[in-house]
């Protein structure tokens, strides 16, 4: 199974590891069952990402995919973020293995769910 | 530390090997000195291959892979033998191949049963008796396992295949060169090159004398008309000095490799919280330490050791074409979740101290990077 040089970039350096202690909106998706579990956490200002952080059980794709994830969202207002696809994702990191494409390719959906989050709490 | 996965040829082996590409050319069927002298070799072979597992040579069939020699072992015994009855029992952790043999005689009909095993990956006698009835045909426990390193009990098996007049096989590919084996109880064994050391796409089925098989390959009958096609001079000569090597080396060898092994094992898991041996921690291969890490996934502990010079393998799904972790470690009753933490060390020749004493020491960095980015590692872990 060979990773492109960019999927290995993002999974040895990964971008934006951590917890936001109180994080305006939080996303989780995937399963310990799968080998995968992502949790993305965000901090709203202007109706932008102002801050994103990550967590991420899994694969090397799992991780690179969050990472990346959170680097395509940063800055971006929330309309915006939430037009990021896992494909987007993908092409970025200069592809995946097909046979990860579908497991270890969360990354957006958690995005997602945290804009959601942030959104059903401001109602 | 990943010569479950593949090793290199010993160099002796190559060397034996290199004048029948070249020099020694000939068909082993053939009436002239060139054909002789591939047919002295060949036969010299079948008789290293033999004496490795204390059988006779004309019992040794070579074969193409271990793959092809549990296919021809499981599924031509079972075919050939199939008026005695229509069920085979197999262990639970039994190789892929087996396995799918397994499957394909159950789509013809066979009822196939699983014997499940123990904690520690040693196969439940008690369940294995209560399976085999008197229309068994054949059972299959493997000698050892090669991904959680555990020794089978086959006597033990054989003996209640016996009683039930059912034929035994074992997949000995993880266990020939590392343990001492017999074939006195056993009727049929799988074995392999490249796990000692010999080339790959070479392997071979010890069959008992008297008994046959259903071949599957017809041809012009070599191999006593077991398994056609022109003999792979090469491959079997490099098998055939791979196992006289093994033969004379395996004590001392295996005797290095335990120390290693269980410097290993107790470095690791001592230095590491919430890491766990997998497999018996005495009924084990020399060479097989597998260790599962609490919070964090195989395939990404993999590629952090790969960056640093050390190479190792996992039952996680993340490394496998299918999504499931590996059948073996769901077998001693890990959940999904903890099978995916786990890493396959197989030691090889090439190991020494300092390897060892290198993979302590990176293991706890390691480890502690990945649960630093889990969610799933708790609070007082980080």
């Amino acid at each position: 199974m060979m990773y492109s040089e960019k999927v290995l970039d993002h999974f040895r350096n990964p971008r934006n590891v951590g917890e936001i202690e109180d994080a305006d909106g939080v996303g989780s998706v995937g399963n310990p069952v799968c080998g995968d579990v992502m949790s993305i956490y965000i901090k709203v200002k202007d109706d932008k990402i102002d801050d994103i952080k990550f967590k991420t059980f899994g694969c090397g794709a799992a991780i690179a995919t969050t990472s990346m994830t959170t680097e395509l969202a940063k800055g971006k207002t929330l309309d915006e973020a939430m037009t990021i696809t896992r494909q987007d994702v993908a092409d970025e990191l200069g592809g995946l293995p097909p046979v990860k494409m579908h497991c270890s390719n969360l990354a957006a959906d958690a995005l997602h769910e945290a804009i959601e989050n942030y959104r059903g709490k401001k109602k | 530390m990943d010569h479950g996965a593949g090793k290199p040829v010993d160099p002796r082996v190559l060397e034996a090997m290199t004048p029948y590409f070249t020099e020694h050319y000939g068909n082993p069927a053939s009436f002239h000195g060139e054909g002789f002298d591939a047919l002295k070799a060949v036969n010299r072979a079948r008789e290293q291959v033999a004496s490795l597992i204390g059988a006779e040579a004309s019992e040794i069939v070579f074969t193409s892979s271990a793959t092809e020699a549990n296919n021809l072992g499981i599924g031509g015994a079972t075919r050939r033998f199939k008026k005695k009855g229509n069920r085979i029992v197999l262990s639970a952790i039994e190789h892929i191949s087996s396995l799918n043999v397994g499957k394909e005689l159950y789509r013809e009909g066979f009822e196939i049963k699983y014997a499940q095993v123990d904690a520690e990956g040693v196969v439940d006698l008690g369940e294995l008796e209560s399976l085999v009835n008197d229309k068994t045909v054949l059972v299959s426990v493997m000698a050892a396992n090669g991904e959680i390193g555990t020794i089978q009990p086959i006597e033990e098996a054989a003996e209640i295949a016996h009683r039930n007049d059912a034929l035994f096989h074992t997949d000995a590919t993880a266990a020939a060169g590392q343990i001492g084996l017999e074939t006195k109880s056993v009727d049929f064994m799988t074995l392999s090159s490249n796990d000692i050391y010999g080339p790959k796409g070479m392997g071979a089925l010890y069959i008992k004398k008297g008994l046959r098989v259903k071949p599957q390959i017809l041809g012009g009958g070599q191999e006593r008309g077991i398994r056609s096609g022109s003999e792979n001079v090469p491959g079997i000569v490099g098998m055939g000095a791979a196992a006289a090597f093994a033969s004379a080396e395996m004590d001392a060898e295996g005797k290095r490799l335990r120390i290693l092994r269980d410097t290993l094992i107790k470095g690791v898991t001592e230095s590491i919280k919430e890491s766990y041996l997998n497999g018996h921690p005495t009924l084990r291969l020399p060479n097989n330490a597998n260790i599962r890490f609490s919070y964090i996934e195989g395939e990404a502990l993999i590629l952090s050791l790969d960056q640093l010079g050390i190479k190792v393998s996992s039952g996680s799904a993340c490394t496998a074409k299918t999504l499931e972790p590996s059948h073996v470690l769901r077998a001693l009753g890990l959940k999904h979740e903890e099978a995916h933490g786990s890493l396959v060390y197989t030691l090889g020749k090439i190991n020494n101290g300092e390897h060892i004493e290198y993979v302590i020491q990176q293991m706890p960095e390691v480890v502690g990077r990945l649960r630093a980015m889990s969610p799933l590692t708790p609070e007082e872990m980080r």
